[in-house]
């Protein structure tokens, strides 16, 4: 194991499958000559050519749209959005052609493409800018929707999207780009399957359920709990859909209690799915109501401390943390 | 392979005679409640397909809009796995799981059926890239209506197809209307073809009343892009009868201009270039019109007896290589139980 950021992590998984299977290419604005926007394309063009690393015009509907006719045909896309704020202006060939091309041409053709790039919000960088995709996708069937906290989750997820037959999101955390953390060497195999969560601090009070840039966060006030006696499980969903909720009735059986921390909005958002289920199939084992922490409602605001507002913070966190426990 | 522009022109009269049989069939089965959903028909547009196909090989790409029937039947897909799709029967060609809208055959290379208005468009440049990203000298043809011209897909997809030189034909079926609203409320520009100037693409106009000349201008153009990939666009000018789909009745145009162009009937037209150059007696054109009549009537036939796929089986369709969610809902499985006891009743 050694210690890489969450881009070189990107770059690595990238680089291997490019290697792998001539059949992969990466396309998207700014990817190759530039190196990419967030430089997680660094370095590609140069090792496999501009045949395979592809700049493109701002035209995400086009280039979108042009990475699922060519996986209809057999060729493995990853389709890099600048930001997931920008695949809304494909959202109709994300939402309306990859996901339903199988099902309409009765299982003739499956679409293996991977679109990517970072997704939820960032620091001022206002409404249109700041979105946070994962709910929107997560609700379209045919889709598949995973969200890396680590440098070793980054890579092993979207090594494995690109090898999945079907269309993968893989919604990057923006804020964690340069976070560090441990992975296995380059010539170690690092697959890490879709739809399976990841216990990444054990505990017996209460289960933070999180993902993406909700991870540190629940890390960081179960740290703070600790210190007030209150001992939580941080369980990180790893992908959004498929779900593994298997992992997440284990860790409520455990502890009882459940704050789901997102990224998203409240509204129809991620946790409120996660509530359902979890007291349609294991509501005895409740021991409180279940508490969400989101964003708050509203369109992102530029103004930085009107920003902090509306997102989930530790002060929220731990307030929601405390509710469930009765402390 | 052999392209088909050398393949007898009585046996493409026969497959526009099939065509027109089909789409005709298809209309009273609507009307009769055997189709469900939207259906167009693209009676008057056959020499479009037909003459666009003969051009090109069997292994080229074919990708086209909703009004799709003819292109699946021009490239080899049966009457009754056509007619069986739109019964909804497993069957048919997307198992009853597409529709009128949405038909694709993958092994005779038709990439759908697509139903929102010039978001194919991108999927055909995708298509062209995958050809020339593998080095092959395979060429796609997309077949769009007037209507999608004012997309963005549409216009995204040819700035892409001209900036990485993709060997594609952009195929506009210019039928007047987009819709039920005519060319010139929907267009700018005085003739459609000007579109394609300006992302640099070359752009003609073809009488798509008439096979030969389709059929001639697309080998022409396919051959050039073979020799050297690039895009290219062909304006057709062509007429349906119909109505925009089975519920317009295209009150928006005169009967003296539907008469206009039937008069210039794409079938009626082949039909007297053969006759004249002795290539077709009357007796044998009635013999093809009457075994089209026949095959579409087995179609029928067929597609009323085939089974429907049966509910559970619809999960099998949303992810290839098993389902990524464990649930299904309650309501599933009680419409299950309801469709089971119907069906046993």
């Amino acid at each position: 194991m050694r210690e890489i950021t969450y881009r070189q992590a990107l770059n690595e998984a990238l680089a291997e499958e490019l290697e792998r299977d001539p059949n992969v290419f990466l396309m998207g604005e700014e990817v190759a000559e530039y190196q990419g926007a967030y430089k997680v394309s660094a370095g590609l063009l140069q090792r496999f050519g501009p045949k395979r690393i592809i700049d493109t015009p701002i035209s995400e509907n086009g280039f979108a749209g042009l990475g699922i006719g060519a996986a209809m045909v057999g060729l493995r896309p990853v389709i890099e959005f600048m930001t997931f704020s920008f695949s809304l202006v494909a959202f109709d060939q994300v939402v309306n052609n990859a996901p339903n091309m199988f099902m309409m041409s009765g299982g003739q053709f499956n679409i293996p493409i991977t679109f990517r790039g970072p997704n939820g919000p960032a620091h001022q960088l206002a409404a249109t800018h700041s979105h946070a995709t994962e709910n929107f996708y997560a609700s379209v069937p045919g889709l598949k929707v995973c969200t890396p906290a680590t440098p070793r989750d980054a890579k092993g997820l979207l090594k494995t999207a690109i090898r999945d037959d079907n269309p993968v999101l893989v919604l990057e955390a923006e804020l964690l780009y340069s976070s560090r953390g441990m992975v296995e060497p380059p010539d170690e195999e690092l697959l890490i399957p879709l739809g399976k969560a990841d216990v990444k601090r054990q505990g017996s009070d209460v289960s933070i359920v999180c993902y993406a840039q909700t991870v540190p966060l629940a890390l960081k006030v179960a740290d703070q709990l600790e210190e007030e006696d209150i001992s939580a499980e941080i369980l990180d969903l790893r992908s959004i859909k498929p779900l593994d909720e298997q992992a997440i009735y284990d860790s409520v059986a455990k502890t009882h209690r459940v704050v789901i921390v997102e990224q998203d909005h409240p509204f129809c958002g991620v946790g409120a799915e996660i509530c359902y289920r979890i007291q349609k199939n294991i509501f005895d084992a409740l021991d409180a109501p279940i508490l969400r922490v989101s964003q708050e409602d509203v369109p992102m605001p530029y103004n930085e401390r009107l920003e902090k507002a509306v997102l989930p913070n530790a002060d929220k966190l731990v307030a929601a943390v405390k509710q469930v426990c009765y402390a | 392979m052999q392209p088909r522009e050398q393949r007898d022109e009585v046996e493409m009269l026969s497959l526009m005679l099939l065509i027109r049989r089909f789409e005709e069939r298809a209309s009273q089965q609507y009307q009769a409640q055997k189709i469900g959903g939207f259906c167009h028909l693209y009676i008057g547009q056959e020499a479009v397909v037909t003459g666009a196909v003969a051009a090109v090989r069997d292994d080229d790409y074919i990708i086209t809009a909703y009004r799709d029937h003819a292109h699946a039947l021009a490239r080899g897909t049966s009457a009754n796995a056509c007619m069986a799709e739109l019964f909804g029967k497993a069957t048919g060609c997307c198992r009853g799981l597409g529709g009128s809208m949405h038909f694709f055959d993958k092994k005779n290379h038709m990439y759908g059926g697509h139903a929102i208005v010039g978001a194919h468009v991108p999927l055909a440049v995708g298509m062209a890239f995958a050809s020339k990203y593998r080095g092959e000298d395979r060429v796609t043809l997309c077949f769009f209506g007037d209507g999608a011209i004012n997309q963005g897909a549409f216009h995204e997809a040819l700035n892409l197809a001209a900036l990485f030189k993709l060997p594609i034909v952009f195929i506009c079926e210019n039928n007047l209307f987009a819709m039920g609203t005519s060319v010139k409320r929907s267009t700018s520009l005085k003739q459609i073809v000007d579109r394609a100037e300006g992302y640099d693409i070359p752009g003609e106009i073809v009488d798509g009343m008439n096979f030969r000349e389709v059929r001639d201008k697309v080998a022409e153009i396919v051959d050039s892009i073979r020799k050297e990939p690039h895009p290219a666009f062909l304006e057709v000018r062509t007429y349906r009868y119909r109505g925009h789909s089975m519920s317009d009745p295209a009150s928006y145009r005169t009967k003296e201009e539907l008469e206009k162009y039937r008069l210039d009937d794409p079938i009626t037209r082949l039909r007297a270039q053969l006759t004249r150059e002795g290539k077709l007696t009357n007796e044998q054109f009635d013999q093809l019109d009457q075994r089209a009549k026949e095959t579409v009537l087995a179609a029928v036939k067929f597609a009323e007896q085939s089974p429907e796929l049966p509910v559970e089986k619809m999960y099998d369709y949303v992810y290839f290589n098993g389902p990524a969610t464990s649930e299904r809902s309650a309501a599933a499985s009680v419409e299950s139980v309801a469709v089971a006891a119907t069906e046993a009743g």
